[in-house]
């Protein structure tokens, strides 16, 4: 039945009686498989939970995995943009990725719409009419903790993060809003799990309070270590490491911890009342992050295609920049460089009804642009 | 000082679950002559067969015994289904065949427990930190580790030095026609050599697992190190396995505290912590490098 309405439906608008619906094709290239994989699997599932709720039978998604590998993604975008023809690439996690695949996508005429990695390169110099971060600027996040630390009065600040660029970027952002004393700055390897020398100097530096930037499986392995070697210190960091796709992998450990993100389960808004219901019931989970950035990034694009058509670049552009949409963050709003402007809330991990999750508890920065936006030539 | 005793520990502690891995590694490239890409995933076998237990039953201990049966049982069924095959082959297609199995075995693993990372904690026993001697604050549980690879190191030696499996495991070492020929049950013997290694890389991936991650992918990265010990150790020996993994796990976490700190002496802070990260990370590479230069068969290598 629904696929002989979604056939009337295409019979229809060709017939051109619906002006609007020009089919738009989007290539999600995302990480499936592999160590990251679980974070792809939820910007997926965020995203497909939106086209599915819209029933835009003109929307079609093509989805494909990266394996976290830059050569991949870059062969996966040539196939979506020569062979597959889509109008709009999106869902890359990794900052690295993401500076291998948008530029050429972008120079091709194509649209990019970031479910997550935003690195500084894309917002300043290197910005493109073409390219539109939903998620936030990398250093947003970092930025919020320091702010964080700041109205907390910590005073000296234990700092690491992993040596790679979004790691020096973290470290970076921090501090820009950080006005206490850097007590330590660690730099760790990417991909390190052990931490057991660098909580002895955590332990050894008298600072009094902890930042750390460690994505994915470093930070529960982080986590759980720190949690045994029973150092009494406030601990605060980005989202990414107590972000609901590993916050039962960490366990108790998390609990109390405090973490800054732009958006959090409990945020009170129609929108994101219904996407947390919406997401439990189909998926038999908690969204994350990633999930509600996949899901806006969705409701943005059918936002757009409600009143541009994408053949015509330019009123689509306007379309997607005027940012029609409920998001699940509340406020949302493109600034210059089409990066988010946008409040980043600091976040509680806490233990309810045994299951963990986050809620937040203050508000570190509102309506926080970046800092790039000035090198941006648009 | 007492810092550095800590951090000392902490490279003896890292040194010996490495040796776990690298033991297994070693015995079967020595014996058999085979290059197992796939011992990684046998580690990562062990960790999730341990957290699965351990969710299912509430015990650290069973999921700890689950994690060694299922990875000895894993290692035997691809010994005999996959590996038995190929060591008459050349080392690239064994190498094409284990990374194969790498990738089947992952996503066998994503298809049984999911893509998201698994809970696997300290048991309450062993949880917390003691005072050591002379006032060193120390993780219980990392204290465990290095009991059980230290015990584990002896036993090695015992069951190569002093058994008649031991002394057959060094016979096929060194002329596996002639042993075969004496009437030793040769494909019996590999196969409980292989399983041994992948026993000892099961208990390393769930102890490792506990106070880690557990996630599709871990073992990789833990594999490179375990080559890394066995070429600076030298290939099929246990005792180059015990040395090379203690002298890597030193390098590693001393590399990584104290290379900062020299360079900031002539250098500016930020600089000096990201110079000293990368130069870190490279410690163990320029260690085997170094290694290889003065005794290129390793540090104990039979066939120099």
């Amino acid at each position: 039945m629904t696929r002989y309405l979604t056939t009337t439906a295409l019979a229809l608008s060709m017939i051109g009686t619906a002006a609007m619906a020009e089919p738009v094709k989007v290539g999600m290239i995302t990480t499936l498989s592999g160590g990251g994989a679980s974070l792809g699997i939820d910007t997926r599932d965020g995203f497909m939970l939106a086209v599915e709720e819209a029933g835009n039978p003109e929307l079609e998604v093509v989805i494909e995995d990266d394996q976290q590998k830059p050569e991949v993604a870059v062969q996966l975008s040539d196939k979506m943009i020569q062979s597959e023809n889509a109008d709009v690439l999106t869902g890359i996690v990794w900052s690295n990725l993401a500076m291998a695949v948008v530029p050429g996508a972008t120079r091709q005429g194509k649209f990019y719409l970031s479910t997550n990695a935003a690195p500084s390169q894309l917002a300043g110099k290197g910005c493109h009419e073409n390219y539109f971060s939903v998620s936030y600027q990398n250093d947003n996040l970092h930025e919020a903790a320091g702010q964080y630390a700041t109205d907390e009065g910590y005073a000296r600040t234990f700092i690491m993060a992993p040596n790679y660029p979004a790691g020096q970027d973290s470290l970076s952002g921090f501090k820009r809003f950080y006005e206490g004393e850097v007590a330590s700055e660690v730099y760790t390897q990417l991909g390190q799990t052990d931490y057991a020398a660098e909580i002895a100097q955590i332990r050894d530096s008298g600072a009094d309070a902890l930042f750390f930037f460690l994505p994915g499986g470093m930070g529960i392995s982080f986590m759980k270590q720190w949690a045994e070697a029973g150092i009494d210190m406030p601990v605060v960091g980005p989202a990414f490491s107590f972000s609901q796709d590993i916050l039962p992998a960490i366990g108790e450990a998390a609990v109390g911890v405090k973490n800054t993100a732009q958006w959090s389960p409990d945020l009170d808004n129609e929108a994101n009342k219904a996407f947390v219901a919406g997401f439990e019931e189909k998926y038999d989970r908690l969204p994350s992050l990633y999930a509600a950035q996949g899901y806006d990034t969705a409701r943005l694009l059918l936002s757009a295609m409600e009143t541009a058509d994408v053949s015509d670049s330019d009123a689509f552009r306007e379309a997607i920049r005027a940012a029609e949409f409920d998001s699940v963050r509340g406020d949302f709003a493109f600034g210059p460089n089409q990066h988010p402007v946008q409040d980043i809330y600091v976040r509680e991990v806490i233990s309810e009804d045994g299951t963990l999750t986050n809620r937040i508890v203050a508000t570190a920065m509102e309506d926080r642009g970046d800092a790039y936006a000035e090198e941006c030539s648009m | 000082m007492l810092l550095l005793i800590e951090q000392l520990l902490n490279g003896l502690q890292s040194g010996l679950m490495l040796f776990l891995m690298a033991a297994g590694l070693t015995l079967v490239f020595g014996v058999m002559g085979l290059i197992n890409l796939a011992h990684g995933s046998l580690y990562m076998v062990g960790a999730f067969a341990c957290a699965g237990v351990a969710a299912a039953t509430g015990s650290f201990w069973l999921g700890l015994a689950a994690s060694i049966a299922a990875a000895a049982a894993a290692g035997a069924i691809v010994e005999v289904a996959v590996i038995r095959r190929l060591y008459a082959r050349d080392h690239l297609d064994q190498v094409l065949a284990t990374f194969a199995l790498i990738l089947i075995i992952s996503e066998g693993t994503r298809w049984l427990y999911g893509s998201f990372p698994l809970y696997l904690n300290v048991p309450p026993s062993l949880s917390g930190s003691v005072i050591l001697p002379g006032g060193i604050q120390y993780s219980l549980f990392r204290l465990a580790i290095i009991g059980v690879g230290l015990l584990v190191a002896v036993g090695l030696f015992l069951l190569i030095g002093k058994t008649r499996i031991g002394v057959q495991v060094r016979a096929g070492e060194a002329d596996r026609e002639m042993i075969a020929a004496l009437g030793v049950d040769i494909g019996r013997l590999y196969t409980l050599v292989f399983a041994l290694g992948a026993a000892l890389a099961g208990m390393a991936g769930a102890l490792v697992g506990t106070i880690q991650s557990v996630q599709v992918g871990m073992g990789e990265p833990v594999l490179i190190l375990a080559f890394v010990v066995i070429v600076i150790g030298g290939i099929g020996s246990i005792k180059g396995a015990l040395i090379g993994a203690l002298l890597v796990g030193l390098t590693d976490t001393m590399g990584r505290v104290l290379l900062p700190s020299v360079f900031d002496l002539f250098m500016e802070t930020s600089a000096a912590t990201s110079m000293g990260a990368a130069l870190a990370s490279m410690a163990i590479y320029i260690l085997m490098a170094l290694v290889l230069l003065v005794k290129p068969g390793g540090l104990f290598g039979a066939r120099a």
